[in-house]
């Protein structure tokens, strides 16, 4: 790839505005289309791009693949331990009316946030995961003997 | 009636982009061709007043999906070998199912209608929820996270489990290259 | 019964059904694994399709109240708004079915490996001849002809 000059300089200036998409959508999912899904689909394509454009290797390096694994994990983690805290608070399982008894509704504000961050680190860990196994394949035979 | 036809329009080009996929043979067309076809159905979504789903259908099919498949090209296939047995059974089976899809379709309320069941039960509790208890303008967050909160748990454990499954299926080493290093010894 | 207005409320779901059936089609005819997958995804969004126009309701709009400069979110009671339950089921089914085209995609992938090909039918005519064999050494005990 590194004769795409136009290709490299563009995949520069816009992987830190997808990136920084990503995180309006996450945290603007509540006043406007959005929310965790969208996001980490938006976020890992960001990583995705400047694999494709720049190699592999160099991704691994901004992006390390034990803390794509964490990541995968760290998510399911977090939703289901916002569930598991409301109920050592004395509510049900993922009544998020448990963070704030005063004003339910900021309890739900929270509960809400902490659900949507853990499912955006969960689907951007997914995704960033599966496009390294695909691409750590070798290819069965070169480009010229197709 | 301009939205009539923009619906029209949209319609048309996604049939006209599935009876390409059944025809084509170069498999570089075909994955492109499924990336055009998840963007103009999220158009269609959007005509349908299903902004959230556009952005998801937009985001992962157009996205994601297509360069997953054009990673699986890369790796497999260019092109379909062409097929010797007739589609003849095929499509009978195609014809017969569809006739019984529409004869279930018989019963169904009217497109738009307000007063079909679906709209009418658990929807406007939703609707007035969102407002009084839980203070969020956008309803389909609300209910994907607060009211129906325990199934999107049960979708990010998909997704959590399809990872999974896919660095199973794909991190230990390649017969090739167990190959060269039995070679190299 | 059979009227024209019965026919226009009724048209979208039968457009619709035609939509999945092509889909379902190109899954049975058609014996390239990758293709197989590209049907398989057009039968999915079209029953998505299919299940979004159930919620939509004429002179409606997107299920998002307003917000105005405060903050304050505007209820205005002449607004008609779409029915967002099927909006919130379908964007999980989107989100499995990515989940399951990339486990197939993986599976795909090692399918070439191991056998050279992804067409059904060399993948058959290999598998026949390799359990022919494995019957000429073991006899009718393996359970005859597979």
């Amino acid at each position: 790839m590194h004769h795409h000059l136009i290709l490299r300089v563009v995949t520069k200036m816009l992987v830190g505005a997808i990136i920084l998409f990503a995180f309006y959508v996450q945290f603007h999912g509540d006043f406007s289309p959005g929310g965790g899904f969208q996001a980490g689909v938006i976020m890992a394509v960001a990583f995705i791009l400047y694999g494709i454009v720049f190699g592999l290797n160099k991704v691994k390096q901004v992006f390390p693949p034990w803390l794509v694994h964490k990541m995968i994990a760290l998510g399911v983690l977090l939703y289901a331990g916002t569930g598991v805290a409301s109920l050592f608070l004395g509510y049900s399982f993922l009544d998020y009316d448990a963070f704030n008894p005063h004003h339910p509704s900021h309890g739900q504000h929270w509960g809400i946030l902490a659900v949507e961050l853990g499912v955006g680190i969960t689907v951007t860990g997914v995704m960033v995961a599966i496009y390294y196994a695909f691409a750590n394949r070798p290819p069965p035979m070169k480009d010229e003997d197709w | 009636m301009i939205e009539t036809l923009i619906n029209i329009i949209l319609f048309a080009m996604l049939v006209l982009t599935a009876l390409a996929v059944v025809r084509i043979n170069h498999l570089f067309a075909v994955v492109m061709l499924s990336g055009v076809f998840s963007l103009l159905s999220a158009l269609l979504f959007v005509t349908l007043d299903a902004v959230d789903v556009a952005f998801t259908e937009a985001a992962v099919g157009a996205g994601i999906s297509t360069v997953l498949m054009l990673g699986t090209i890369a790796l497999t296939a260019r092109t379909q070998k062409k097929s010797t047995r007739s589609g003849m059974v095929p499509f009978i089976v195609v014809v017969v199912t569809g006739a019984a899809l529409v004869y279930g379709t018989l019963d169904m309320p009217d497109f738009g209608d307000p007063n079909a069941p679906a709209s009418l039960h658990v929807a406007p509790e939703y609707m007035i929820g969102s407002i009084k208890d839980i203070d969020v303008p956008n309803v389909v967050t609300s209910i994907l996270a607060s009211y129906r909160g325990y199934d999107t748990l049960g979708e990010t454990a998909v997704v959590f489990t399809a990872g999974i499954g896919v660095l199973a299926l794909l991190s230990g080493l390649s017969r090739r290259r167990r190959e060269d290093e039995e070679e190299d010894v | 019964m059979i009227d024209l207005d019965f026919i226009i409320g009724h048209l979208n779901y039968w457009l619709f059904i035609v939509l999945m059936m092509t889909g379902l089609y190109i899954v049975v005819a058609r014996g390239n694994l990758v293709k197989k997958i590209v049907g398989l995804n057009i039968f999915q969004t079209a029953v998505f399709m299919l299940y979004i126009s159930i919620g939509k309701v004429t002179g409606g709009t997107a299920p998002i109240y307003p917000v105005d400069s405060q903050g304050h979110m505007q209820v205005d009671p002449s607004i008609i708004y779409s029915n967002p339950l099927p909006h919130v089921l379908i964007l999980t089914a989107i989100v499995v079915g990515i989940a399951t085209t990339s486990l197939a995609l993986a599976l795909t992938i090692r399918i070439r490996e191991v056998y050279d090909t992804i067409e059904e039918e060399d993948i058959l005519e290999i598998e026949r001849k390799l359990s022919a064999e494995d019957n000429k050494i073991h006899g009718p005990a393996m359970g005859g002809r597979a």
